[in-house]
């Protein structure tokens, strides 16, 4: 079975390849190969009249495949197999050479070798599709439902755009409120509105797509399967223990007994064992901490039938078509003793800092003290060449410029230090750089090799520093508080794993393709967004959690997807049934079954398939093929690209 | 020793990331040498380590397997275990047919990696060319 009616047209590219490969010495060299039934060059292959070309010839030739040699195929692939279809031939006997990027613009001062490396690379293309098959796009029913993991500002916002696109939004949070890091934030940059103000601009938004979007908090997700078209979810909704409304909750907090520190002002205050996070926190209705409550039934006196404090968790389950995974960060926790952190009163992280500057009114005050003086050091945790975090966060240094500015205007006489390594404020925040200068406050540099030390002497943190600045002057300043500006770390959770989503050297999750596919991972139907994927700022976050939304309509609203058909094929007569392709496979697509006669065989899931064809590269007995690059394909290319020119 | 004129011929399987990678040396208007055959695969976890061989039974002088590394599209971090292991067995089947092992170079190359892609290819030709072409079989 061998596709022996082959066009192959070589394209000038208007001179970007002509002016290098002698493309017509390139068609010499190939129109009579045993396969091929007619060869051309063209001025431009992508321009109309090149792609009508293909299609007469198809017709009039009655071609049996077709080979361009043009640019990458990254740029015109799509271009030429519509072509092909068009002239009424199956768009995967088609294949792309490139001679552009690979040839004539590597070798540009070459060009008798950029042209025998040329007609090399042709040989291959119409040998790959001598042998080419076939194939049809996997076609799946798509409705519009989606559930989007986490509702920070990431996952409230794809959810908000998901839901005014009509589309069927199920939004899971973990957390008993809704509003994520953001939240906690103190005048987020730029603008400076508080956290929490911003959530509750969304949180306004929300209320209105009500009838659209399905709010689950205190939710985990139990179980997550199926795939792109057809996930079924499983979410198990846990108790809040506070069922319906009451216009006395206040008074019932009040009454509690019970107070443990407050997680979401990191320990700085004690909350109730009911409670709301923050004024204006969504979901209205208080949680019961459970852990901590001890039933005395104080609340339930005020309250009555709006808390029940024997309620079950429930178990709701439903189907989607995509998943959008919006799961967040965390910020990174110092070890004890890096840079005084745990070690000495008055070092804390960024994120603490700026809880403490929402709690702190008149007077900037930490554990009872007045600060004065404080020093930010940078990077922490970040951009470590051998250590756990290599990548930088990018976010934390327009944070903690924002931050100082902030306090610096809510209280008066603070003398600020920044000691950083590199000051990242790019875009349009290089002004609070400068802010910053303006204002008095001081900046010293280190280098990673000689780091900054923190002692303590007596009531003061003495921050000890070889500043770059004053060419290596050691410097000690005696501050009241250290600020630590810790990088984001990527989050593990459950449904990663349940997904098979793959991740990037850093342990965030990772996308097809930075530019060109941002949003949506490698496997089908799940996408991703915000701090999830990279550190973010919430401008950054906010924009992917648009596009990530835009994207899945692109999927759910048309009724039905395509997926590409390289999927890999079993050969049963070659499979000996002995399942090492099973393990090797990164979206357990493939399961042993019994056929008749006892034996046993591989089977490949078509919609779980991702393509990657890491089973055939373990497979003893080459029983499997990838489609579309099948090792016959290979090493038929492989002959053409050795034989004499 | 080397040939006089020997110009070594290169196999260079490129997954996803390193082909773009290529794309890219392209369009910075880098060069490297003009014997290099870049053949497109999705993922080098793909590749089969008879089909290395093979390549070099043909007359490949080298083979530079350009994967993904970590930035894998298909399964990120995983890709730079699955596709060493296909190296490694490649490496064993070599030295069973007598060639040498440093013919073949395995690199992770993501998809801006243009240095990267350029440079391992310029240094395995160097390699190649002092230990001058294969053996036909």
């Amino acid at each position: 079975m061998v596709n022996d009616r082959i066009g192959v047209y070589i394209c000038h590219c208007g001179g970007n390849i002509s002016d290098v490969v002698d493309v017509y010495k390139v068609v010499e060299a190939v129109k009579d190969m045993p396969e091929v039934a007619v060869a051309r060059e063209y001025m431009f292959m992508c321009s109309d009249p090149g792609q009508k070309l293909i299609e007469d010839d198809i017709k009039n030739y009655n071609l049996n495949g077709v080979v361009v040699a043009s640019c990458s195929p990254h740029l015109h692939e799509l271009t030429f197999r519509g072509a092909v279809q068009r002239g009424g031939l199956n768009p995967y006997l088609f294949e792309q050479i490139n001679i552009r990027e690979h040839s004539a613009w590597v070798h540009k001062h070459e060009p008798e070798a950029a042209t025998e490396k040329a007609i090399r690379l042709v040989r291959s293309g119409i040998a790959k599709v001598s042998l080419a098959r076939e194939l049809s796009t996997i076609r799946v029913d798509m409705e519009p439902k989606v559930l989007v993991v986490g509702a920070g500002i990431a996952g409230i916002r794809a959810a908000l755009d998901l839901a005014k696109a009509d589309v069927e939004v199920y939004l899971v949070e973990k957390q008993p409120f809704i509003g994520g890091r953001v939240a906690q934030g103190y005048g987020a940059y730029p603008s400076g509105r508080m956290g929490s103000e911003i959530i509750k601009e969304l949180i306004e938004e929300l209320k209105k797509e009500e009838s659209k979007i399905k709010l689950f908090t205190n939710a985990e997700i139990k179980s997550l399967g199926g795939t792109i078209g057809k996930f079924h979810v499983v979410v198990q909704v846990n108790p809040r223990y506070v069922v319906g409304n009451c216009s006395n909750f206040n008074d019932a907090i009040e009454k509690c007994p019970i107070e443990v520190p407050d997680e979401f002002n990191y320990g700085l205050t004690k909350r109730k064992a009911i409670y709301y996070p923050y004024e204006g926190a969504y979901p209205e209705l208080p949680v019961i901490d459970m852990e901590n409550c001890n039933k005395c039934g104080e609340c339930v006196k005020i309250c009555g039938g709006a808390i029940n404090l024997e309620q079950e968790a429930e178990t709701v389950e439903f189907d989607v078509s995509t998943i959008v995974l919006a799961t967040g960060f965390n910020p990174y926790e110092p070890k004890e003793g890096e840079f005084g952190y745990k070690q000495f009163e008055g070092v804390i992280t960024l994120p603490v800092f700026e809880r403490l500057m929402a709690l702190s009114n008149g007077k900037l005050t930490y554990n009872g003290k007045e600060v004065k003086e404080i020093a930010f050091i940078y990077c922490v945790g970040s951009r470590e060449k051998d250590g756990e975090h290599e990548y930088c966060s990018r976010y934390c240094c327009t944070a903690t410029l924002n931050a100082s500015l902030a306090a610096l205007e809510k209280y008066n006489d603070l003398r600020i230090y920044h000691i950083y390594r590199d000051i990242r404020a790019y875009g349009k925040y290089e002004r609070y750089y400068e802010e910053a200068g303006k204002k008095g406050e001081l900046f010293l540099r280190y280098v990673p090799e000689e780091p900054p030390v923190v002692e303590k002497e007596g009531d003061k943190l003495i921050v000890k520093v070889k500043d770059q600045l004053t060419f290596g002057e050691e410097i000690e300043l005696p501050v009241d508080m250290v600020v630590l500006s810790v990088g984001m770390e990527p989050r593990n959770e459950d449904v990663f794993q349940m997904l098979r989503v793959p991740f990037s050297r850093d342990g965030f999750l990772q996308e097809i393709h930075p530019k060109i596919r941002p949003v949506e991972t490698a496997i089908g139907g799940v996408l991703i967004c915000g701090t999830c994927q990279a550190p973010r700022d919430t401008v950054e976050t906010t924009a992917s959690a648009s596009a990530v939304a835009a994207k899945t309509e692109t999927y759910t609203l048309k009724g039905y997807t395509e997926l590409e058909p390289f999927i890999a094929e079993v050969d049963a007569e070659k499979c000996t049934g002995c399942g090492d392709c099973v393990p090797e496979c990164p979206t357990e697509a493939i399961e042993l079954k019994e056929v008749a006669g006892g034996e046993k065989k591989a089977f490949i899931n078509e919609v779980l398939c991702i393509g990657c064809g890491a089973c055939g590269g373990i497979c003893p007995e080459e029983a499997i093929n990838l489609r579309g690059y099948r090792y016959d394909q290979l090493r038929k290319m492989i002959d053409a690209m050795v034989e004499e020119v | 020793m080397a040939e006089e004129n020997f110009k070594p011929k290169i196999l260079i399987f490129a997954a996803e990331m390193a082909y773009r990678a290529a794309d890219m040396a392209g369009l910075t208007k880098s060069e490297y040498p003009s014997t290099t055959y870049i053949v497109r695969i999705p993922c080098a976890s793909l590749l089969r380590p008879e089909l290395i061989l093979y390549a070099f039974q043909k007359g490949f002088d080298g083979v530079f397997v350009a994967s993904s590394g970590p930035d894998c599209p298909f399964m990120g971090e995983k890709c730079v275990d699955k596709t060493a292991k296909r190296v490694e067995k490649a490496y064993e089947l070599l030295k069973e047919h007598g060639i040498e092992g440093e013919r073949l170079v395995l690199s992770g190359v993501c998809s801006t990696c243009v240095e990267t892609i350029v440079g391992k290819t310029e240094e395995l030709e160097k390699t190649l060319e002092e230990l001058g072409p294969i053996k036909k079989s």
